[in-house]
């Protein structure tokens, strides 16, 4: 008997003992092939559907796209406002979002399982509730006479609805959750026998930490704050009901893209809705070549 | 000592001269690898006392704790466990350097330990590309690295072909150390161990 590896003909199976094998290497293929073969069959109606309801409405952007307008539009200081908004309030979400939910991660992979099943469901709140109920709690936590809001104003002088402060608030609010949820699951499934061999090589415990347990979950870290990100990136909804819709100061990209809608500025709405589409996927794709592939 | 874990007690005495090489052996779930995790620092007993090398490491008497780090024991898995993002040369070096060493020195030193176990071509392979065998070759010289004056051995040997045996035999003999070895082949028993222990349910059957 002879076993090839896969992809490469097995010919030992016909060559040993002279005798003619039963099937030749097509037989061995076809009979591979059979093996790994898992039909799609009747899948491909549902399946089609579901496909051609997340695809078709990025087609019928692009299509009605104005591209030869694109240029003038894409010089517009109001699009050039909402794109620098919004690519500094998203990265800034999404850095608050690991920065403070890495230690939330790590609390929730450690605590005892009635105090996490508490501390996860408000960490997974935000990832249900509608947007538009998130601002409106943000305006009264943190407005200027909110329950925290009222004390930040007092002793800072600080206001955070209607700021560009405010969108990084409302965007880590939604996106934050996002970061926790895959970290913490990163962290639980973290071999804790690797950990073990770090501590009897010598590893104090934080070392075993920062020298095993973080660089094996790092793929998984990205893809959590690339998560953050997106969401961070796509905040419409907490973000104009807690921070408004000022051009300059809190209209970030999706903003724009709804005023000119309403507007009557359908042209600037597809090819603002063009540029968010042409950076989300780009940064998946980057993600996906260097993290996300493994 | 005493150490119970969930319906299991593993309850023993054992005294391993310095130097020497003990063999544990025994039927699965007989109380071989916990009897290694105590050792360790990696289970908690609950009554006696553990000396390691003239030092007392584990003594709930008297409050007395070493964490594993502290031990300076070297561990060989049975499941191997090596460092999935280091390459089998850093593998070998993390130890020494976790220890303190400098990085040029550790690696250089981990390159000579990988060589004895004659794994020196494979220095800059990443585990998940080694086979069985080849990766707990790495784990022993892992184990080895920066002598430590106790080591444990969990079946150290079992997925390694039978002809590179004997070479890591003579390389567990010449490290010196006071040697704790878990092996179900009587081989190792026979060739390497100045005493064999057999355990049975927890408890030392001869």
């Amino acid at each position: 008997m002879s076993i090839a590896s896969p992809g490469v003909p097995d010919r030992a199976a016909g060559a040993s003992g002279g005798e003619p094998a039963p099937r030749g290497p097509q037989g061995t293929a076809q009979r591979r092939r059979e093996l790994r073969h898992r039909p799609v069959g009747g899948l491909w109606l549902p399946a089609g559907v579901a496909l051609a309801l997340l695809v078709v409405p990025t087609v019928g952007l692009l299509q009605r796209a104005p591209w030869s307008d694109l240029p003038s539009l894409l010089g517009s200081p109001r699009l050039r406002d909402a794109l620098v908004l919004s690519a500094v309030t998203s990265a800034a979400a999404a850095g608050a979002s690991v920065v403070l939910g890495m230690p939330l991660a790590l609390a929730l992979s450690r605590c005892g399982p009635s105090l996490r099943r508490v501390m996860r469901a408000a960490v997974l709140l935000p990832m249900v509730l509608p947007p538009v109920v998130g601002g409106t709690a943000l305006l009264f936590a943190l407005g200027r006479r909110g329950l925290v809001g009222l004390w930040l104003d007092r002793w800072f002088g600080w206001s955070l609805p209607f700021s560009t402060a405010g969108v990084v608030v409302a965007a880590t609010f939604v996106a934050m959750p996002f970061f926790v949820v895959t970290a913490e699951a990163a962290l639980r499934s973290a071999d804790a026998g690797l950990v073990e061999a770090a501590r009897t090589l010598g590893a104090r415990r934080s070392v075993a930490f920062r020298r095993v347990t973080l660089p094996l979950i790092t793929p998984s870290l990205t893809a959590g704050a690339a998560l953050a990100w997106a969401r961070a990136l796509g905040e419409f909804g907490a973000t104009i009901t807690f921070a408004g819709n000022l051009q300059g100061r809190t209209q970030t990209l999706p903003l724009a893209t709804f005023q000119a809608l309403e507007a009557g500025r359908p042209g600037e709405a597809v090819a603002f809705s063009v540029i968010l589409l042409a950076v989300s996927v780009a940064v998946l794709l980057a993600l996906r070549d260097r993290w996300l592939s493994r | 000592m005493r150490v119970c874990l969930g319906e299991f007690t593993l309850e023993l005495e054992l005294e391993v001269p310095a130097g020497g090489i003990t063999a544990v052996m025994g039927p699965n779930g007989s109380g071989k690898t916990t009897l290694l995790r105590c050792l360790a620092g990696l289970e908690a007993t609950e009554a006696g006392r553990i000396n390691l090398g003239g030092r007392l490491v584990d003594d709930p008497a008297a409050g007395v704790w070493i964490p594993p780090e502290r031990r300076g024991v070297g561990y060989a898995y049975q499941d191997v466990r090596l460092f999935g993002h280091l390459s089998a040369l850093d593998n070998v070096a993390f130890g020494p350097r976790c220890r303190g060493t400098g990085r040029s020195v550790a690696r250089r030193s981990a390159l000579a330990d990988l060589d004895a176990v004659r794994m020196a071509g494979s220095a800059g392979i990443k585990p998940a590309k080694l086979s069985g065998g080849q990766a707990q070759r790495v784990g022993l010289a892992r184990a080895l690295a920066g002598a430590p004056p106790v080591l444990l051995l969990d079946e150290p040997f079992s997925a390694t072909d039978v002809d590179v045996r004997p070479l890591l035999r003579r390389q567990v003999r010449a490290a010196g150390a006071t040697v704790v070895l878990v092996t179900h082949d009587p081989a190792d028993a026979e060739e390497l161990a100045d005493a064999v222990l057999v355990l049975q349910a927890g408890r030392i059957a001869s």
